[in-house]
């Protein structure tokens, strides 16, 4: 595979079938979509197979670099974490398309050419090694998306653009501004190298602002989530699908890509920041999702609070943090991505989110049932389920440096049993108060097809997540070697036991028999 | 050793096939799969338990595949396998494959069967899972797991929202406690840099007298591992505080309410309080806190099991009560005697569970006990099975001579926290002996209640449906609600049998009673001597603490201390007696002269008022303030809709210019784009 263009292509082929589903129009659009995103699902598989994981192998692979222009250049090549991403990228894609596959009926071949666009722009943001390209990905990826929610989406959606659009021009600008800066400092656009930068400690801290603004909202942190439930309620399924699934991924791999190893005294000196972010972030929003009346409002709200363990988990400085956060990111990926395919589910059938229209769909759904308790078990953080490994490991790593924030944060886990459980319990348990919703069909094949995947890889993750850490493990660790120096003490600093002193005292107590 | 690959994961196997089969496979196979996986499992445990009852066998690992390396934190799936884990695999395996059995007819005319046989599997899979586990984190696996199935299992009528309340409100209250055990197996990893539990347990002496910084404050650092360690136990085990949820997991059809809120699940705290009993003597503080949550849970369940009608609720609390003995046994010093307790009180308490399911099978899902009477006549086999239990339960036996099963582990427990001879182990020695008080008073009355008398089942909706032929009725198991509950026992009122017949289960429930009843009986008298005599140290070997001194303080203890236990279940079976053959008035007259008494115990001492006041009204009330007021009335107000306001203002202009919204936002933003990069090129 060595000198194989393999990422180009992977960014090529979604472009080119953009191109095919707007010249072909309404009738092959899904067609041509589904086999594109296919084709990059395969070509992902070939990108991990022959990822070189001896021992010493290099950091970035698959590089290419073509000099374009005034120091822009076409510069791609990833590492391990951006492998992952992609990874998820390209597996959820084609579950979009055929979430899609009977729901969107108007403007077709625009709608399949959108999400072949924000294919490449995605795997773009993985793949840039060039700050500009990197920048010129990132925002554009909205563009699609915010042509999805605007054209494809609900009664509201003008609005629920609207606020995508102001929340992410803020952060976007800052943030470019803060590039400009950068480049004309450190004199080159290389990401890697940018890495390995010292910026001094003052110039740090506005460059972590600026970049803080951007992924912040981009992750959601409280308080710039709010987009985040509107966006998803307006959102058709498979928007919502690729917006909890990767375009929420953007924020943390910004903080692991960028704002950590560049700005690690900068990081250090606002992790209090984030953390009481993240704190308020997992109580405020549990609470807020436990009293929803819409399905998607619920969980979009749940994905702040799951963000939130992420983002303490990155902060906390250490190898199981990070792992953590990674894990916790493909998870959510995997795990939100599936339930809102589960609300479109039934959402297709009776349009309507209000979850009090259903009930009891045990009774006449009872795969849909399974497929929902498994991926609200694992949004639960289930052990077995992926989802209690990445939370294990970033409130691990989060204990080793501050008590009160594990304690804060880890009662997400009641509460986020509570909301979940309750909406499982309101739409999955009771009687079938609805006939139109007792009346709803089970799974069909195709949805089967779609649920099926997400359920043995969330099941994968859970078991054996190591084919997930590999990968990861020497770019962690040379993150974590980077942080190192800016790394906070802890507030644990166990002393030494005295075990004569307990011999002692045993002997004591046994003298008093 | 491999056999415990088999033991473990042919009941996922059958799980699985029954789960996934489910309708398509039908009833009988489904039955035959899960039911055949767990007798092999059975036969599969006893060997190894009496091979380490022999003395022959040695603790092993099976490794079985990794699971996370992160760093230097590290874990694997492996099974564990030593005297301790051996006890619970018989424990879990015998009574899972009789509740297994049992359910083939109590089940019998439930139309959902395969669904119920593959959560019981999973069921015991996770609890398996969780015996086994040779860290931390797989223990904590199982423990879910098992939360999991037990969820599963109490919302199994899913269609009735009492079932389905019971069940969030088990995983729920599970949950809290597992704050307190995730914490605890950070902690640990912290200060020990394992989560391996030979590794910690090796090296728990060594940090004693060290203190670890904990929210803001220093503490002893074994003291705080082993609270939060315990705080998870405390919810798995139903202790005060975090108790509320098992009275109301009887939601769940009684098999369940057997096998995983009385034999195995609950006593899963009890299992990992002893696991890591090495951990938890290393902090006196730590052993004090768990012989106090025993003691008093011991006390409040045993005063609430006095006053219950359903049947079902009395052997609840009287669960919850008997755990309170093990934990503050542990608490005192004596394992060996708690894990002994468990695995008597896993015998005798599955039997009463499931002979109380024999008398609600009989009495047509009745399980109120003002609409019983009258009973030993009817059905004698439940009747024989369920005296077994109430006199293995009350410990019935002659001191130093013989005796029923809970005879054996309760005295001694009794005896060692007498021995223990702290403040805190007096406080559990008194709050034991009145507890065994009230447990023989409660146990006696149920049996004099349900199988003595006179009939009254005339007054039952559930024998009326019966007897008119009404079998409409969906609602298996419904009990009535609770509504009647200050209504009070008149011997007079409905009486009469309004013409019902009940009758004596079927063969296949029969069996297991019969098999439990053996337990009941003998397991007292066979195991003593490994579990907590002097052969204890070579049982265990090492598996748990043995504190050889204790053992010796609890044979110097003075004779009333021996016979005290005798004496007080004597005469709570005398009160019991008086009160509900000899003169029935008078409940009714005592309950009318101490009602606020009454109705403080009968109303649970109102810890679910309390919890609903405090937790779980506040939860929605912030919620919708967080939502509303936070969310919508103060970050969009004056975030993103104030900054719409301003854009709206300028779009009015851009609708003049073009007709859509959307393409006027993207074009903004592209030029935006182009402008940004064109000024870098001419840089």
């Amino acid at each position: 595979m060595t000198g194989f263009p393999i990422l180009s292509l992977m960014l090529l082929v979604p472009l080119a079938g953009a191109i095919a589903c707007l010249v072909s129009g309404n009738q092959s659009a899904r067609q041509i979509a589904l086999v594109v995103t296919l084709v990059d699902l395969v070509l992902g598989i070939l990108l991990w197979l022959n990822f070189d994981l001896s021992a010493g192998h290099p950091q970035w692979q698959f590089v290419e670099h073509v000099p374009l222009f005034a120091g822009f250049s076409w510069a791609l090549g990833i590492d391990g974490i951006a492998l992952m991403l992609i990874m998820l990228s390209v597996f959820l894609m084609p579950i979009c398309i055929g979430a899609s596959w009977e729901s969107i009926t108007k403007r077709q071949g625009e709608y399949y050419a959108a999400f072949l666009l924000m294919e490449t722009l995605m795997i773009g943001v993985f793949t840039a090694q060039d700050l500009y390209l990197f920048y010129i990905m990132f925002e554009a990826g909205l563009i699609p998306m915010y042509l999805i929610i605007g054209i494809w989406g609900g009664a509201d959606r003008i609005y629920a653009s609207y606020k995508f659009f102001l929340y992410t021009l803020l952060g976007s600008v800052l943030m470019l501004i803060a590039m400009l800066w950068m480049v004309h400092e450190a004199g080159t656009t290389d990401i890697p190298t940018l890495m390995a930068y010292n910026f001094s400690a003052k110039a740090q801290t506005w460059l972590f602002l600026a970049f803080f603004a951007s992924f912040a909202v981009k992750m959601p942190m409280w308080p710039v989530h709010t987009w985040l439930p509107d966006a998803h309620v307006q959102a058709p399924t498979a928007g919502s699908v690729i917006l909890a699934g990767v375009l929420l991924k953007m924020g943390g791999y910004g903080f692991i890509r960028f704002s950590l190893p560049m700005f690690p005294e900068a990081s250090a000196q606002f992790a209090w920041l984030v953390f009481a972010l993240s704190m308020i972030a997992v109580v405020v929003t549990s609470l807020i999702a436990l009293v929803q009346h819409d399905m998607k409002k619920l969980i979009a709200y749940s994905s702040v609070a799951h963000m939130a363990i992420v983002t303490i988990g990155l902060f906390a400085f250490n190898v199981q943090g990070l792992e953590g956060s990674m894990i916790v990111m493909l998870s959510h990926g995997l795990v939100s991505g599936a339930l809102f395919l589960c609300v479109g589910i039934i959402y297709d059938r009776l349009h309507t989110r209000e979850i009090d229209r259903y009930g009891g769909l045990s009774i006449n759904m009872p795969k849909y049932a399974l497929f929902f308790l498994l991926f609200t078990m694992a949004s639960i953080g289930l052990p077995g389920t992926s989802g209690f490994v990445g939370e294990f490991l970033s409130l691990g790593g989060i204990y080793q440096v501050s008590s009160w924030v594990a304690l804060v944060c880890t009662t997400g886990i009641i509460l986020g049993a509570a909301y979940m459980l309750y909406l499982y319990r309101r739409v999955a348990f009771g009687d079938q108060k609805h006939a139109d919703a007792a009346a709803m069909t089970d799974l069909t094949f195709r949805e089967l097809a779609m649920v099926i995947p997400l359920g043995l890889a969330v099941l994968w993750m859970g078991v054996y997540p190591e084919s997930f850490l590999a990968p990861m493990r020497a770019d962690i660790a040379a993150l974590d070697a980077r942080v190192a120096r800016a790394k906070p003490a802890g507030d644990a600093k166990v002393t030494a036991g005295q075990p004569g002193a307990h011999a002692q005292m045993s002997e004591h107590e046994e003298g008093a028999h | 050793m491999h056999s415990i690959l088999f033991i473990v994961f042919l009941p996922l196997l059958a799980a699985i096939v029954a789960g996934l089969g489910n309708k398509a496979l039908g009833n009988v196979p489904a039955k035959v799969i899960t039911t055949g996986a767990l007798f092999i499992s059975c036969a599969l445990s006893w060997p190894i338990f009496l091979s380490f009852v022999a003395g022959s066998a040695e603790a092993s690992v099976t490794p079985v595949l990794k699971w996370v390396q992160s760093g230097s934190m590290s874990f694997d799936w492996a099974l564990r396998v030593d005297t301790l884990t051996a006890v619970m695999l018989v424990v879990i395996t015998s009574v899972s494959a009789l509740v297994h059995l049992y359910s083939w007819g109590y089940m019998d005319e439930e139309p959902d069967q395969p669904r119920f046989f593959a959560y019981l599997s999973l069921f015991t899979f996770a609890m398996l899972m969780l015996v086994t586990a040779d860290n931390l984190v797989q223990m904590f696996f199982g423990w879910e797991g098992v939360g999991l199935a037990s969820y599963l299992l109490i919302g199994f009528w899913f269609r009735k929202p009492s079932a389905c309340s019971a069940a969030i409100k088990a995983f729920v209250v599970n949950r809290v406690g597992d704050l307190g055990f995730m914490l605890g197996i950070f902690g640990t990893w912290l200060v020990f840099q394992t989560t391996s539990i030979p590794e910690i347990l090796h090296a728990a002496p060594s940090m004693a007298g060290s203190t670890i910084g904990f929210l803001g404050h220093r503490f002893d650092t074994m003291t705080v591992l082993c609270v939060l360690l315990f705080i998870g136990a405390m919810g798995k085990s139903a202790q005060l505080g975090l108790h509320t949820w098992l009275p109301d997991a009887m939601e769940g059809p009684t098999p369940v309410s057997a096998l995983i809120h009385a034999a195995t699940m609950v006593t899963a705290g009890v299992f990992m309080v002893c696991r890591l009993s090495p951990m938890f003597v290393v902090s006196p503080t730590a052993m004090g806190v768990v012989t106090f949550v025993g003691a008093a849970t011991c006390f409040f369940a045993a005063t609430v099991g006095t006053t219950q009608w359903d049947i079902k609720r009395v052997i609840a609390y009287s669960t919850c009560s008997q755990l309170g003995y093990m934990f503050f046994a542990a608490g005192s010093g004596a394992f060996g005697a708690a894990m002994f307790h468990l695995f008597t009180h896993a015998f005798f308490k599955a039997l009463l569970f499931l002979g109380a399911g024999s008398v609600i099978h009989a009495m047509h899902h009745e399980q109120d006990m003002r609409y019983y009477g009258a009973l030993r006549k009817e059905i004698p086999w439940t009747f024989w099975a369920m005296m077994a239990g109430t006199l293995a339960i009350t410990g019935v036996g002659i001191v130093d001579v013989i005796g029923f099963a809970g005879f054996y582990s309760k005295d001694s427990i009794l005896e060692a926290a007498y021995a223990s001879g702290s403040e805190v182990g007096s406080f559990a020695f008194w709050c034991g002996i009145t507890a065994a008080l009230m447990t023989s008073f409660y146990s006696w009355r149920l049996v004099f209640l349900t199988f003595y008398g006179a009939p009254r089942w005339a007054a039952s909706e559930h024998i009326q449906h019966a007897v008119h032929g009404e079998h409409e009725d969906a609602d298996a198991e419904d009990g009535h609600d609770h509504d009647h509950s200050h209504e009070l026992l008149d011997p007079h009122h409905g009486e009469g049998t309004a013409g019902y017949h009940p009758h004596e289960s079927p063969l296949v429930m029969l069996v297991p009673l019969i098999v439990l009843s053996l337990g009941a009986i003998f397991a007292g008298f066979l195991f003593t001597h490994s579990f907590i005599s002097e052969g204890e140290g070579e049982f265990w070997k090492g598996a748990l603490v043995f504190n050889e001194h204790l053992l010796h303080a609890m044979h110097g203890v003075p004779g009333w201390v021996k016979w005290a236990p005798f004496t007080v279940m004597a005469v709570g079976f005398g009160t019991a007696w008086y009160a509900y053959l000899k003169n029935p008035r008078f409940p009714a007259a005592f309950v009318e002269q101490f009602g606020v008494v009454h109705r403080f115990v009968f109303n649970k001492w109102y810890f679910d008022e309390l919890y609903n006041f405090l937790f779980v009204r506040p939860a929605f009330w912030l919620g919708k303030v967080f939502w509303k007021q936070g969310d919508v009335g103060i970050i969009d107000r004056f975030g993103p809709n104030g900054a719409a306001w301003v854009v709206a203002q300028g779009s009015r202009v851009a609708q003049k210019v073009q007709s859509g919204y959307l393409y006027s936002y993207a074009l903004v933003m592209l030029i935006g784009l182009v402008v940004g990069i064109s000024w870098v090129m001419v840089r």
